[in-house]
């Protein structure tokens, strides 16, 4: 199977230059080689331009109501462990009117994917603020500007004792397909945050990441067992306590000084989602990308498929007469 | 000795005082003995309400008979309080002449002051007792004596100071005690001196009848002639999950259940999760809202997705319900229905969401409503909506209400060779030109379920063009779209029972149509008014929408048509508007059924006035 093969006849409706395109085109291009055939898969989204998604997907989907594709999707993947079930979702459908759904199937793990497209407005509504925004941003609903102190949605996912918390850019294909490859073989509950340019309500929201000239200074790619270093290797990350620290290499401090990335350590991966200062700050951290944090934990689909078979073994097969009967019973 | 065809029983006391157990316990004992009965549960809605106090009174209404019985009766023959509290709340319930059974170690000063009297007045020397037997006793005394030998702590003691009242109660009825000294062996399996210490009450109890048998008079109700069979009791909540488990049984579908803590609906989620040998997955969901989406989830990966709720769950559920309408994927959503609105009277009856089940969602989002009018009619209407809801490929409201949620009755079950099989539309063949939202002729679109290869297709809330499915915003489609979804429901119609009189005439004075819990009451008051020759007949409706269609005919045989409903009128809005007759309304609103006299005095004011036009 190919990229095509993943693709609906539909036209695809999101605005030119879009980042939701690449995001797409990424998904389609992993899905031939992970191998799941596509009768197997479902893409269920909420509302939201990102939740246009499974009209181009040729698997299952479904396009649901705003905030509830964790909710659906829960219910499908408990009812049907053996699917591979895709959450797509925005930052105003999951982490606002959604947001309880999805803390709820964090803790629970069920194992599906959940890729929540970050580009901290609402955009199908045309240009609202949204719980990412940042502060003082001046929107159609915020004149004055934003007075919400904005959600980090990696630390909430941490909090909701999320087993695979990652963050990817749109601009990034490469490292995009790598993550988002991995997020499918994790077995748990997959949350991925995907940095995506909204070119026409928020253009240029994460321009420090993505653009060629600072992307090197401003971001961090984080690699299992490897140090924190960024900035063409020229600086790096110590830990100093709980404090992380940004250092430069050759001086003072060397390799084998700088904090080393172990995806397992959950005091640290939240330590990491914490290095998320705000563009205006001059001593600011870069921004980290990557696998922050994977944790191996039982799966609630798997917990209640074992209660049923113990159940069937215990009480033996349902027997539909002996349940109308019940335990009591007289004859007239 | 007397000879009784009914006997209405009333047990009150304070929540900690075991009432709710003492009546199931005596209810199944009289049901095991051959009697029909009809119970009503009445408790504080607080799980430790204040101690002795009037809002803390606990009761439970028990009405068996020799004949049918319909209601858990009006007043009560014999009422037992178990302190102040309780008599004060109910006095009004015992009939003139009835007999009351008095703890008076619950008559203290303490319990007078908590309930409210003053002074020195004696409650139970009270002008309004005059004309009643009395039976004063010290329960808790004689409880303690019964067990001065156990060991047991006083604590435990008296806790079982319920069953010396049940002894006492099973004597005045010459009710044998066996059934229940068989279910507290088996209750008390592993604690068998807690066992014992309760057969020695309870038989200290039936003792103390014997002792002062000469000054009271026991009533006797013989066994009932109710239709031969096997019988259990039926409590509504239990045999509407029953229900479920049956109908995805016999649909060969995997039932998923998907509901949120509310009372009065818990019990169905408390059910279904002990049905986990028949494959029956529960899902507590941490609200309302995931608790529907859950189950829609579920359905569209081929199970028969259900949730439950009472009013302000089911509120939440609306949106969602509306998705459902638009996927065209099955659902059944249970409303067991209290009082309200808002948080209202979470423990007391009302059917005043028959409007919000018809109407109650954006758009034009018709769905089929159907209405339990029983404990034990909840499996067949239940059955019947699940049935629909598969072969129909929509979702369905089924109502139901506290009074047939926590009442009881006994229940002549089915086999299971004798329940239908039911047929859900799923896809098989070959998947060449498959449309998803193409219609077979009920206009019903066929089920594809992820796993089925070349049967990939994508849903969604959004409006749909015809047999593709793919999104679409033509202006005549959409109205196509809500005309093809109406016209399903419709089509319904073709695929349930006529409506029939349930009993009384068939064409005459006055037809009293009723939904719901209100069955026994209506049908109480129209067999006594028919007996006693008046042109009175019944029609009662489990299909709310779409309705039978032969509803408009039965209407149109009688020359007035009451409509009693727990509400302000919400049936009586549908009738008169799908029939353009001038039905009239006979409402209440007290978090109370109705008793079968006020539907009678309704149905004698209208003969009346027929008389005198």
């Amino acid at each position: 199977m190919t990229a095509k093969d993943f693709a609906t006849d539909q036209d695809v409706r999101w605005c030119p230059g879009c980042g939701d395109y690449s995001i797409l085109k990424q998904v389609q291009t992993i899905l031939p080689e992970v191998g799941t055939p596509p009768e197997d898969i479902v893409f269920i989204s909420g509302i939201g331009c990102s939740s246009r998604f499974p009209y181009y997907m040729n698997t299952y989907g479904m396009h649901s109501i705003h905030g509830r594709a964790t909710s659906l999707a829960s219910g499908l993947k408990a009812a049907r462990p053996e699917l591979s079930v895709w959450i797509v979702t925005g930052d105003g459908d999951s982490l606002s009117i959604g947001g309880n759904h999805l803390i709820h199937l964090l803790r629970r793990n069920l194992d599906v994917n959940v890729l929540l497209f970050n580009n901290e407005i609402y955009g199908l509504t045309k240009g609202q603020y949204s719980p990412t925004s940042e502060l003082g941003k001046v929107t159609k609903s915020s004149p004055m500007g934003v007075i919400d102190h904005p959600f980090n949605p990696l630390s909430l996912a941490l909090g909701a004792d999320a087993t695979f918390v990652a963050r990817i850019m749109d601009r990034d294909p490469i490292h995009m397909r790598n993550i988002l490859k991995t997020a499918n073989e994790h077995v748990g509950t997959s949350f991925v945050e995907i940095y995506q340019n909204c070119n026409v309500f928020n253009d240029g929201a994460f321009e420090l990441f993505t653009d060629k000239s600072t992307k090197a200074a401003e971001t961090l790619f984080l690699e299992e067992g490897k140090p924190l270093l960024f900035n063409s290797e020229k600086e790096g990350i110590i830990l100093d306590g709980l404090m992380p620290k940004r250092v430069s290499i050759g001086g003072q401090y060397t390799l084998d000084d700088l904090w080393v990335h172990d995806p397992t350590d959950s005091a640290k991966a939240y330590l990491l989602s914490r290095m998320f200062d705000a563009a205006e700050e001059s001593s600011r951290m870069p921004r980290p990308f990557g696998i922050f944090y994977a944790e191996d934990r039982f799966r609630y689909e798997e917990a209640m498929e074992a209660q049923i078979q113990k159940a069937k073994e215990t009480k033996g097969m349902g027997d539909l007469d002996a349940l109308l009967r019940g335990s009591n019973t007289w004859t007239l | 000795m007397k000879i009784q065809e009914k006997v209405c029983i009333l047990f009150a006391g304070d929540s900690g005082d075991g009432i709710q157990l003492t009546g199931t316990e005596f209810s199944n004992t009289v049901a095991h003995y051959g009697n029909d009965l009809s119970t009503f549960p009445d408790f504080p809605a607080e799980i430790r309400a204040p101690l002795g106090t009037v809002s803390g009174v606990s009761g439970f209404k028990i009405n068996f008979g020799s004949s049918e019985v319909f209601t858990p009766g009006g007043m009560a023959d014999v009422m037992v309080v178990m302190n102040v509290a309780a008599l004060k709340k109910n006095l009004k319930q015992l009939k003139k002449g009835g007999l009351l059974i008095a703890n008076t170690a619950g008559f203290d000063a303490r319990n007078k002051k908590l309930a409210g009297y003053e002074g020195t007045e004696d409650p139970l020397r009270q002008p309004d007792l005059d004309g009643f037997t009395k039976m004063e006793l010290d329960v808790t005394k004689m409880t303690r004596e019964a067990l001065a030998e156990s060991g047991l702590s006083k604590k435990i003691i008296d806790r079982s100071k319920n069953m010396f009242v049940l002894g006492l109660v099973y004597w005045l009825h010459h009710k044998d005690l066996g059934h229940t000294v068989d279910t507290l062996r088996e209750k008390f399996a592993s604690k068998p001196e807690i066992a014992e210490a309760n057969v020695s009450v309870l038989k200290a109890g039936y003792h103390y009848g014997e002792t002062v048998e000469a000054s009271y008079e026991r009533i006797v109700v013989k066994p009932a002639a109710l239709p031969k069979g096997e019988y259990r009791n039926a409590v509504g909540n239990q045999v509407t999950a029953i229900a479920l488990t049956s109908a995805a049984q016999k649909a060969g579908l995997s039932l998923f259940y998907a509901g949120y803590p509310i009372t009065p609906a818990s019990d169905i989620l408390h059910e279904l999760s002990k049905h986990k040998n028949f494959g029956v997955k529960t899902f507590q969901a941490e609200d309302e809202i995931a608790a529907v989406t859950a189950a829609i989830g579920a359905s569209f990966g081929g199970k028969l997705g259900v949730t439950a709720s009472s009013g302000p769950g089911i509120a939440l559920k609306t949106e969602a319900m509306g998705l459902a309408v638009m996927l065209e994927l099955p659902l059944v959503v249970v409303n067991v229905q209290r009082g309200g609105p808002s948080t209202g009277l979470p423990t007391k009856t009302e059917q005043a969401d028959l409007l919000q089940a018809l109407y109650g969602r954006n758009g034009e989002a018709p769905l089929p409503v159907l209405a339990a009018h029983s404990p034990s009619d909840s499996f067949w209407a239940t059955f019947e909506a699940a049935r629909i809801a598969i072969e129909y490929m929509t979702p369905v409201i089924i109502l139901s209400d506290g009074y047939i949620a926590n009442g009881a009755g006994p229940w002549r079950f089915p086999k299971s060779d004798d329940l239908p099989a039911i047929h859900p539309p799923i896809v098989s063949g070959s998947s060449q030109g498959f449309k998803p939202y193409s219609r077979d002729s009920k206009g019903v679109r066929p089920w594809a379920i992820p796993g089925q290869k070349g049967w990939e297709h994508r849903a969604g809330g959004l409006e749909k063009e015809h047999e593709s499915g793919n999104v679409s915003y033509d202006p005549e489609n959409h109205e196509l779209m809500v005309g093809l979804r109406a016209q399903k429901i419709e089509n319904i119609a073709d695929d349930i029972p006529l409506a029939h009189v349930e009993n009384g005439v068939k064409a005459g004075k006055v037809l009293v149509v009723g939904w719901g819990s209100t069955y026994g009451a209506i049908k109480t008051a129209v067999t006594s008014l028919h007996q006693k020759g008046m042109e009175v007949g019944h029609m009662h409706m489990r299909h709310i929408h779409p309705m039978p269609k032969n509803v408009g005919e039965i209407l149109s045989q009688y020359e007035a048509v009451i409509v009693p409903e727990l509400n302000k009128g919400q049936l009586i809005k549908v009738i008169r508007e799908k029939y353009l007759v001038d039905a009239q309304p006979l409402s209440k609103v007290q978090g109370l059924p109705f008793l079968a006299s006020e539907i009678e005095e309704a149905c004698l004011r209208t003969i009346q006035k027929l008389g005198n036009s």
